[in-house]
């Protein structure tokens, strides 16, 4: 039996230095929706969770408190994924965070990879970052800088929980 | 370094071979063979011979150019040639900076000393162009193995000399990649604002507005 088609997903989160609806983010807030059209249209770009259909600029609401803003997606590969955040315009967004977002000592993104057609919920995403914080990378949560590839992930009982 | 790197560099050594992998390297895409034989001036048979050479050694990549019309009578596939992604180097006795950099790239990050580190690099951005006010910001780059071209009212850079780092920590080499291109360019008596962030897949980050002065013409 062949292995199922894997995709990537990826969660980041970031700790605002104020509210979003405050004049100190209103920068980033305007960026939302030219950055979002550029993940969109990137190439390898399958899905992002998104709070709004009609207005691009809704940040994603979520239980793990208002200081920390979400970013998940999911993307057919590592490469795809890696020149979308650091080969577009999304790069000189980024060079900015500091101006927006706190410093975090943990580890703020996490990767994991799905079986194709598989959306994970949100609480699996924090879940795999509370285990990469705890437990450093692995194949069931990576970063890019220590990353596994799709097959490693294949065999995981994670990846068949995933899939049930 | 390995003793295969060494290898695949000598084979650079003849000058035929050069001037054809500097063909492929430049056009920054896929070059067929007679386009190259033609660029370095040397017959199909002859350029054939040493590009497969530098396939064999790793340093380009050969691949098949698809046919616009298919079926009988389109003929076979032309074989085209492109630079190998890898990257080589050679230092005797043996010295490993990568090893080094990727050290002292993560010490920043621990740190989080981001901004100190571009205002260094923009130091050594300005040191490089010490002594040489005026010149143009593309011949210093392209000594520096930036490969700039013109494209679109903008000068592109097709090779990012921090590859290997710029993979690993994209933010920060980028981020000194941009600091250190402004300092040279506010070294050579420039326009720091001309170098702005503009990556794509496979080429440096940086790009630089083109100047209104048209340098070629005069």
């Amino acid at each position: 039996m062949n292995p199922p088609a894997m995709h990537l997903a990826e969660l980041n989160i970031a700790h605002l230095r104020a509210p979003i609806d405050s004049a100190e983010l209103a920068e980033f807030v305007a960026l939302l929706e030219p950055i979002n059209a550029v993940a969109d249209a990137a190439p390898g770009f399958v899905w992002r969770l998104k709070e709004s259909e009609v207005d691009p600029t809704a940040t994603v609401v979520h239980d793990y408190g208002d200081h920390l803003l979400i970013n998940f997606s999911v993307w057919e590969s590592l490469e795809t994924l890696w020149n979308y955040a650091y080969r577009s315009e999304h790069l000189a967004v980024l060079r900015r965070r500091r101006e927006w977002f706190l410093r975090m000592m943990e580890p703020y993104m996490v990767l994991w990879w799905v079986p194709a057609g598989h959306i994970p919920t949100l609480a699996e995403g924090m879940r795999r970052l509370e285990r990469l914080r705890s437990e450093g990378p692995g194949p069931e949560a990576f970063t890019f800088k220590d990353s596994y590839d799709s097959s490693e992930a294949v065999s995981l009982p994670a990846a068949a929980e995933a899939r049930k | 370094m390995s003793s295969d790197d060494l290898e695949a560099l000598a084979l650079l050594h003849d000058p035929v071979r050069r001037s054809l992998y500097d063909v492929v390297a430049s056009r920054g895409g896929d070059v067929g063979r007679g386009e190259a034989a033609e660029a370095a001036g040397v017959s199909r048979t002859l350029a054939g011979h040493h590009l497969d050479k530098l396939v064999e050694a790793g340093l380009l990549e050969s691949g098949f150019r698809q046919q616009e019309r298919k079926g009988p009578g389109s003929g076979r596939p032309a074989k085209v040639y492109r630079r190998a992604r890898g990257e080589r180097s050679v230092s005797l006795p043996p010295r490993d900076y990568v090893t080094l950099a990727s050290v002292l790239a993560g010490v920043v990050e621990a740190l989080g000393a981001e901004e100190r580190a571009e205002e260094v690099a923009r130091g050594a951005g300005a040191a490089i162009a010490e002594g040489r006010r005026g010149e143009p910001v593309e011949r210093v780059l392209g000594e520096r193995g930036y490969e700039p071209y013109a494209e679109g009212g903008k000068v592109r850079l097709r090779n990012c000399p921090f590859h290997v780092l710029a993979e690993e920590q994209p933010l920060l080499v980028c981020s000194m990649n941009l600091a250190l291109c402004q300092g040279l360019l506010e070294g050579l008596g420039d326009d720091p604002g001309r170098a702005a962030l503009d990556p794509r897949p496979g080429e440096c980050c940086v790009s630089l507005k083109q100047t209104d002065i048209d340098i070629e013409g005069g």
